[in-house]
């Protein structure tokens, strides 16, 4: 499907990934996981708690190194990474705008983030410390901080844990909006399979310790017409082809 | 919405509540410490006029010669020479100090192995490193400041290394996805979660430092407060001598409240505001 000439997608190819604890026990965390993500996909990478998801966005943040495999990300345009950890991570001595400007390159640094605060409800509080946020808004911010960027690729590491249904379900909302403004190559990891039906274009479905892809689930369906009937229908069928898989 | 809002009422406020209360909470203290600075100097002339001797002047005697000295000029020389001392050794000292400290924070191989070391020059007496360093080096500036720094940077090696293993991992690896540059990293992740930890290291560190200097000019300077004391010491006149030390103790304090507080407040904006 993939025009010829267009930038390639992103790959991975982990054959080995062992934890080594103090007492020099060692703990198989991913074993042959492979997948690909298409040009401006949004995939998510789902599985239950502790299967070393976040290992597997560590490797591709290019945080942790000792794995044996390869992975490639997509070149073209800017070839920046930006991540949403599970924590928001900012800088707690640098207001909202600080933050999100000193992750800009230099040369950027003094664009226009109008709409960008605008569309995720920031415009007022551009000045504020990170403490002074809650949770939700420490997390817009942090989203924030990964689109102003414009990244080649977009790494989620479960952002939207810890927060109550409304908010996580405004904050995906807000996601969305603006991912659609500039739709990237984008991988989420997720442990809660609505979040995965409600977000992605596909799902890759990851079998516990040692990790490796169980199966890719494709979601034909348009993220607008993904209404709760249809969302229903579309966890009904993932039920049917991954049993066992909540 | 209205949560929000409701939301900035109170954190106003709180605001409001603080900086009222915190006017009144400036003046008492301020009020207790005059307070307490006159009742010292009222014990000490009572003392000085109930034991009357060349060895004990009152108030009244170390105001005259502390005027003496202002009006030929002499007192402002020899603080500014003591003042200079002190600032050069103290730059010196943190910037070295820091420096080893969190590489021996964040390698803890090199630690392991230089620990003693750090232990050894932490234990060494001022006194030998200022008489070795004038007899190595000859009784000039730069040994005389090289002494006092060798005397300080253990305690500030000790401090940032501390400083240095309590750093958040976090902050570094979002450095890392966002790529930051070097300097970034310093000025943005680096320094300011060391700020409580420099801010330590400098408090006791400047304290320690004009003591040290004072020693070190008694030993082998031809002027600063130390050369005077040492002068005044030969002429046996108490008077000088403790004008002097008031002298620079007065300018320490200046120096603490205007510019040691304004930084560290600056430093600390982010900190959430006591409510």
């Amino acid at each position: 499907m993939q025009p010829v000439g267009a930038a390639a997608p992103l790959r991975v190819d982990i054959a080995e990934k062992t934890f080594r604890s103090a007492q020099g026990v060692s703990v198989m965390a991913l074993k042959n996981l492979s997948f690909e993500v298409q040009q401006g996909e949004f995939a998510c990478l789902l599985g239950p708690s502790g299967c070393g998801k976040t290992t597997t966005l560590r490797i591709l943040l290019g945080l942790d190194r000792q794995f044996s495999g390869s992975f490639q990300l997509p070149e073209g345009g800017s070839n920046r990474i930006a991540a949403v950890f599970q924590e928001p991570t900012l800088l707690p001595w640098r207001t909202v705008e600080q933050n999100v400007r000193l992750a800009l390159p230099k040369d950027l640094r003094a664009k226009n983030l109008d709409a960008l605060f605008d569309t995720l409800g920031l415009a007022g509080m551009r000045s504020l410390y990170p403490a002074e946020l809650s949770l939700g808004l420490a997390r817009r911010a942090a989203l924030a901080r990964a689109f102003a960027t414009e990244p080649a690729v977009l790494f989620l590491d479960e952002p939207f844990v810890s927060l109550d249904g409304r908010t996580a379900g405004q904050l995906r909302r807000l996601l969305l909006d603006v991912w659609s403004a500039r739709p990237t190559t984008a991988l989420m990891v997720t442990h809660n399979l609505t979040e995965a039906l409600t977000l992605a274009d596909r799902i890759i479905v990851l079998a516990p310790r040692p990790s490796h892809v169980l199966g890719v689930f494709d979601i034909g369906l348009p993220r607008q017409h993904r209404g709760p009937d249809a969302t229903n229908g579309l966890l009904r069928s993932f039920h049917q082809k991954f049993p066992g898989v909540t | 919405m209205t949560a929000r809002d409701g939301g900035d009422r109170t954190l106003g406020e709180a605001a409001g509540i603080s900086s009222r209360s915190s006017s009144a909470a400036t003046v008492m203290p301020a009020l207790t410490v005059t307070i307490s600075l006159l009742g010292l100097g009222l014990l000490w002339s009572l003392a000085a006029n109930t034991w009357p001797s060349r060895a004990f002047p009152g108030p009244g005697e170390v105001w005259q010669v502390l005027l003496r000295e202002a009006a030929s000029g002499d007192l402002f020389y020899h603080l500014g020479a003591t003042l200079g001392r002190v600032a050069a050794a103290y730059f010196v000292a943190m910037i070295v100090g820091s420096a080893i400290g969190i590489l021996l924070g964040s390698y803890r191989r090199a630690d392991r192995f230089f620990n003693p070391w750090v232990i050894l020059f932490l234990n060494i007496p001022a006194l030998v490193i200022i008489v070795l360093a004038y007899i190595w080096f000859g009784l000039n500036e730069a040994a005389a400041i090289g002494a006092v720094a060798v005397n300080k940077i253990p305690n500030v090696v000790v401090t940032m290394r501390e400083g240095a293993r309590a750093l958040d991992p976090s902050y570094a690896e979002m450095a890392a996805v966002y790529r930051f540059g070097p300097l970034d990293r310093l000025r943005h992740i680096l320094l300011p979660q060391l700020q409580p930890y420099l801010a330590a290291a400098s408090r006791s560190g400047i304290a320690l430092i004009w003591k040290i200097v004072l020693v070190v000019e008694l030993l082998g300077r031809s002027n600063g407060v130390g050369f005077q004391i040492h002068l005044y010491f030969q002429l046996f006149d108490v008077a000088a001598i403790l004008a002097y030390t008031l002298a620079f103790v007065a300018v320490m304090l200046v120096i603490e409240l205007l510019l040691v507080q304004p930084v560290e407040r600056h430093a600390t904006r982010w900190r959430r505001r006591p409510a």
